[in-house]
């Protein structure tokens, strides 16, 4: 292992590339909507939307642990917050963020106090039932919400001075948005509420044991989580501008939830995979079979989670696995792959107790919009050869579950990128 | 190693976005087509030529609303037609379908890749009230007309800021108006009770049935409604039972219209008038109930029904079953929304061939000046009007009556505009 | 009608809607029971084993000897999607298990409205028209059928959960399947029987609801939110729970609908939610579950 961190160079290289990484990374970002067409851009710009609202979620279920339903409620509440202050207030665009996001902040940690009480179905459920009641509540609300008609609202509109046309300018409102976002999630990880937040996810008992207040952390939890949500349901009314109940049934949350888990759990980039699947999926199905996209559609997700168990974000380092199981001990000359290089030399089995579970370690770098994970990180380097202690599922330690070896050659194969999770030791 | 290749995919990346960029952005290229001379010069020909016309659909092929995806093979079965016998005014139609589950947003990026990437010339037919209201506010601002929506809300005729959009189907409005003319002049004591979907369809049936019985002797004592994701109208209807009265306005979709004939017919104590509002009223929906029970109950129409023996030997009918036959083999041609799908296309054939430019602005003005133009699927005296006050193309429907295996006409068609005056908004 | 019968034939009609409800409860308790997990895709299965015995009656077989057929049918093929769907994601997450099954339901959805369209089919009512008059209260036979119906299959699942041998293997291997295993229990097949029964019950709920609700794909979309419900408030874990459940949501919601103006028939929905939070924070396990105790 040493040897591998050593070809890289000092930590201070390392650092340099890795801010050069974010740099092009911002880079493509940006440039983005003067290449591609309108209508890309739209997609583009729904794609990060979406990724803010998993990225909400991941919070909540992929580091607390919690499995909420509910979370199309969450976005719907943001949509409406800014809608109905446009609409009734002429408040502005800018000002409808803040309000969004910090009413859904409050009604989740409303919701965080009987989420103390309900465990995983419990309360997955009762957040489905929140999804289900919302939109018959937002027709009855009429002269505020505009009932079942909804309610049209301005699109935000570039100011003069950019000479941006409407598509760009949301674009890169919306990037700025989510950049902030997903940082914010980021750091949060990392924060002593990250912390806590994993330790009550692994063992919640242990980590009360150790002092991990959990009912402050579990319902700031869902408080966070529910701000995500409502802030992307915020961006959602500036970029469509139009809000309608139905829009918001609880197929909305199921989808939210389904995008997570296929974009990869636990890692800092799936919210934005997850978002893509969500938002180019139904189109491709629809090109595959127009009689019936819902049949492609729902083998697709099936099929992915074949794949890729963990997720979109899991499979590249399943397929290093796998590719590093196919060519045991030997030199990696004929694989043409980056990953080749990376395989380790030696053996692949000695770090093989470091945790099958760790989602967050497999994965590549590769994405260039993954800001958040390839961020500079001093702590990394130390953090990497801490074993990571998580404790296994019982199906996860299953002795024959399949897909064992995988997960064991998955959490060698990348060494190296640390994982936010290995800091809380 | 991993943050290489994360620098080198985002260098390649970038790389190859820079280059891309130099060489051609995929920007830039959306000008229109305009016509070049004469009196349509400067007008918009995108889509359009003398030998093809390109329109776009979006309806809802998956999802919850897939039961009116139907209606896109209705529309694509006349349009292959009319291209085997030589297309419109020798212009062969492509006919882009494009699925949005109906869902709002999807609606918006369906919308856009209509325009910006297929470049059709019209957008005809956005299923749904929500997704049409989600992308009129855009086909607008990139004048590209919506002819004939595939809903029946009253504000594509009552809006005056959106002139490219523009109804087809009578408006709840108006269907509501002919029920309560029927009840005034034959029960002008009638105590109504009334069943509705809670959305936009629902309330705005409701409202006009209200708004037209007011100041007379006809009264609404009763009203529930429904939600589009409930499983039975049941408990609804046990709840209208107990109001005694002696008309019942069910306006419901397919499913809940067949559950609530059920419940009526169930109920011996309770013996209404009961009338069932035109989207329920298939021969289709009245079967599964059993024909013995549906005796007398009254609807109004305005298109002919396929599941109608009495039209079995209507030359347009045979017309229509065997195009079905020919060109979507998979569909039933009994089924009333293929028919529905077939007479809005015909409906926009004759205002396409009413156009005096062939241009985006020639087919906007052709649908807003409609003179009584017939089309044979619709009923004997439906015919499609407009003009620069009135932007509802079908006012006119007739009432029937249930009896025996089929529907019988009764009265004259009903010119709502006439009886009532024009909708308000 | 007087007020009082006016009011107990809500509470039956709200008895009816609840063994609605209940009906499909059982075959979430069964398969949560086997395996764990939350079955997204139960109601689409039991819909589309529905359509096979719309497909055999319209055919031309007996309705009688249709069933026996279709229950076969769906116990096979509950069977062979744990062994084609389920199987190869056994050892992953629990969550991509049940994201399979939302992927399962699109799937199941849409390809039964690419089979059969989306027209409303009429169902064959198994049970006689009409019903009994109980002192001016109407009660229908086939009310009182799905009553029976669910009742039976509840009794059927409790003797098999508690007083069969594969009744204790199956809580064996869903407690844990690395010690089950261990101890020589062949947990493939256990799952494999588990998903063949869930099928089953969730076939018979189909076919008892069908000439109800009129057979279309989207049936039991909604029938599946309330059944959820019901089973939650039962104690996921529980038939009797899982039954009980089912039909104190259809009374508390047929009632509050009817009689709470604030409420409305609208905003019924909420109710079983209100329910339900309130019971849970009560009692997290719900009403007949049992609370799991945790080793650390």
């Amino acid at each position: 292992m040493s040897t591998i961190i050593a070809t890289l160079g000092t930590g201070r290289a390392r650092r340099l590339r890795a801010a050069l990484t974010v740099l092009l990374a911002a880079a493509v970002a940006v440039g983005a909507p003067f290449y591609f067409a309108p209508f890309q851009v739209f997609q583009l710009t729904m794609v990060l939307l979406y990724a803010v609202a998993l990225a909400g979620l991941n919070l909540l279920v992929g580091f607390g642990g919690q499995i909420s339903l509910g979370h199309g409620a969450f976005f719907a509440a943001g949509a409406y917050t800014a809608a109905v202050m446009l609409d009734r207030y002429d408040t502005g665009h800018l000002a409808t963020l803040p309000v969004a996001a910090a009413g859904c902040f409050l009604l989740g940690l409303g919701f965080g106090v009987p989420a103390l009480r309900l465990r995983g179905l419990y309360l997955a459920l009762v957040t489905l039932a929140f999804a289900v009641f919302l939109p018959p509540l937002l027709k009855r609300l009429e002269p505020v919400t505009g009932g079942s008609m909804g309610l049209t609202v301005d699109k935000l509109q570039p100011p003069a001075w950019s000479g941006l046309a409407e598509d760009q300018w949301l674009y890169l409102v919306v990037l700025a948005v989510t950049a902030v976002a997903l940082l914010l999630a980021r750091n949060l990880l990392r924060s002593r509420v990250g912390r806590a937040l994993l330790a009550v996810r692994d063992n919640e008992s242990a980590a009360e044991v150790m002092g991990v207040r959990l009912s402050l952390h579990k319902t700031l939890a869902f408080a966070w989580s529910a701000m995500f949500a409502g802030v992307a349901g915020c961006l959602y009314t500036w970029v469509i501008g139009f809000v309608s109940p139905d829009s918001f049934s609880f197929v909305l949350s199921i989808t939210l939830l389904a995008g997570l888990v296929v974009g990869g759990l636990a890692s800092l980039y799936g919210p934005l995979l997850g978002a893509a699947f969500v938002m180019y999926v139904p189109s491709v199905s629809q090109d595959v079979s127009e009689a019936a996209p819902g049949v492609v559609f729902g083998l697709l997700i099936i099929t992915v989670m074949f794949v890729a168990p963990t997720g979109l974000a899991g499979l590249p380092g399943r397929v290093r696995a796998a590719v590093a199981r196919r060519l045991p001990r030997r030199a990696p000359t004929s694989a043409r792959t980056p990953e080749a290089e990376s395989a380790p030399d030696g053996e692949p089995e000695p770090d093989a107790e470091s945790g099958p579970e760790s989602l967050a370690e497999s994965g590549p770098g590769g994405d260039p919009e993954s800001l958040a994970e390839s961020a500079p990180d001093a702590e990394e380097s130390a953090a990497a050869s801490a074993p990571d202690v998580s404790p296994k599922s019982p199906a996860a330690s299953d002795p024959s579950a399949t897909d064992t070896p995988a997960d064991l050659a998955v959490a060698d194969a990348e060494p190296v990128g640390a994982p936010p999770r290995t800091e809380k030791e | 190693m991993r943050k290489t290749t994360a620098l080198r995919a985002a260098a390649a990346a970038t790389a190859a976005l820079l280059t891309a960029t130099a060489c051609s952005s995929q920007r830039g290229q959306d000008a229109q087509d305009t016509a070049a001379d004469g009196a349509c010069k400067g007008q918009q020909t995108t889509g359009i030529t003398d030998k093809s016309i390109k329109l776009g659909g979006i309806y809802p092929l998956s999802g919850p609303a897939s039961a009116y995806g139907t209606i896109s093979k209705g529309v694509a079965a006349y349009f292959d037609h009319v291209n085997d016998e030589g297309g419109i005014d020798g212009r062969k139609v492509e006919f882009v379908v494009r699925d949005d589950g109906y869902q709002p947003p999807k609606a918006v990026e369906e919308a856009r890749r209509l325009v910006e990437r297929e470049k059709v010339f019209a957008v005809f037919q956005s299923l749904g009230t929500p997704s049409t209201a989600a992308v009129w506010d855009y086909l607008d601002k990139q004048k590209v007309p919506q002819p004939f929506v595939a809903t029946g809300a009253s504000v594509w005729g009552t809006d005056d800021k959106h002139p490219w959009t523009i109804g087809w189907q009578p408006n709840y409005v108006s269907e509501a108006r002919v029920y309560a003319k029927y009840l005034k002049d034959e029960k002008p004591k009638a105590e109504v009770a009334v069943l509705f979907q809670n959305d936009d369809f629902g309330k705005d049936l409701l409202g006009g049935f209200k708004e037209a019985v007011a100041g007379s002797g006809v009264k609404v004592v009763a009203e529930e409604s429904y939600e589009v994701t409930d499983p039975s109208v049941s408990a609804q209807m046990t709840s209208l039972a107990r109001s005694k009265a002696d008309v019942l306005l069910n306006i419901t979709t397919p499913k809940f219209g067949s559950q609530a004939l059920a419940a009526d017919a169930k109920n011996t104590k309770w013996n209404p008038l009961h009338i069932v509002n035109n989207v329920s009223s298939s021969a289709a929906v009245l079967q599964p109930v059993g024909f013995k029970n549906v005796q007398g109950v009254v609807s109004a129409t305005y298109f002919k029904d396929p599941a109608d023996p009495q039209w079995a030997d209507d030359p347009e009918m045979k017309t229509y079953t065997e195009a079905l036959h020919k060109y979507a083999p998979d569909s039933d041609p009994a089924n009333q929304f293929n028919a529905y799908g077939w007479a809005a296309a015909s409906s926009l054939h004759k205002a396409l061939d009413a156009m005096k430019c062939p241009t985006r602005e020639g087919l906007r003005d052709a649908v807003r000046s409609l003179k009584d133009v017939k089309v044979d699927m619709l009923l004997p005296g439906v015919t499609l009007a407009t003009g620069p006050d009135d932007a509802f193309p079908i006012e006119s429907m007739q009432l029937m009556r249930f009896k025996g295996e089929r529907w019988q006409l009764f009265g004259k068609p009903v010119d709502t505009r006439k009886e009532f005056g024009p909708v308000a908004k | 009608m007087s007020a009082v019968t006016e009011f107990l034939q809500q509470v039956v009609e709200g008895l009816g809607s609840g063994a609605v409800y209940a009906s499909l409860a059982l075959a979430l308790v069964l398969i949560y029971r086997f395996t764990g997990i939350v079955n997204f895709a139960q109601g689409e299965l039991a819909m589309l084993s529905t359509y096979v015995a719309w497909q055999l009656v319209a055919s031309g077989m007996p309705f009688w000897l249709a069933l026996p057929v279709t229950l076969a049918v769906s116990f096979a093929g509950g069977m062979l999607v744990e062994r084609i769907v389920i199987r190869p994601v056994q050892g992953a997450p629990e969550l991509t298990v049940v994201i399979v099954t939302v992927g399962l339901f699109i799937f199941v959805n849409a390809l039964a409205g690419l089979i059969w369209s989306f027209t409303v089919k009429d169902f064959p009512q198994p049970f006689p028209d009409g019903g009994l008059d109980l002192a001016g209260v109407r009660v229908d036979w086939s009310t009182l059928g799905i009553i029976g119906v669910v009742a039976v299959v509840m009794g059927l699942l409790y003797l098999l959960f508690q007083h069969t041998a594969i009744g204790l293997t199956m809580r064996a291997v869903a407690c844990n399947p690395a010690s089950a295993r261990l101890s020589g229990i062949r947990v493939g097949r256990v799952l494999m029987l588990g998903w063949g029964l869930a099928a089953t019950v969730g076939a018979v709920s189909g076919v008892l609801v069908a000439p109800l609700l009129f057979l279309e794909p989207n049936m039991m979309g909604g029938v599946l939110i309330y059944a959820f419900a019901a089973a939650t408030l039962g104690g996921f874990d529980s038939p009797v729970g899982a039954v009980v459940g089912g039909l104190f949501v259809g009374v508390a919601e047929t009632l509050t609908g009817a009689y709470v103006d604030v409420v409305g028939a609208d905003l019924k929905v909420g109710v079983p939610l209100v329910i339900i939070l309130a019971v849970l924070l009560v009692r997290p396990q719900g009403l007949f579950g049992r609370a799991a105790v945790e080793r650390a």
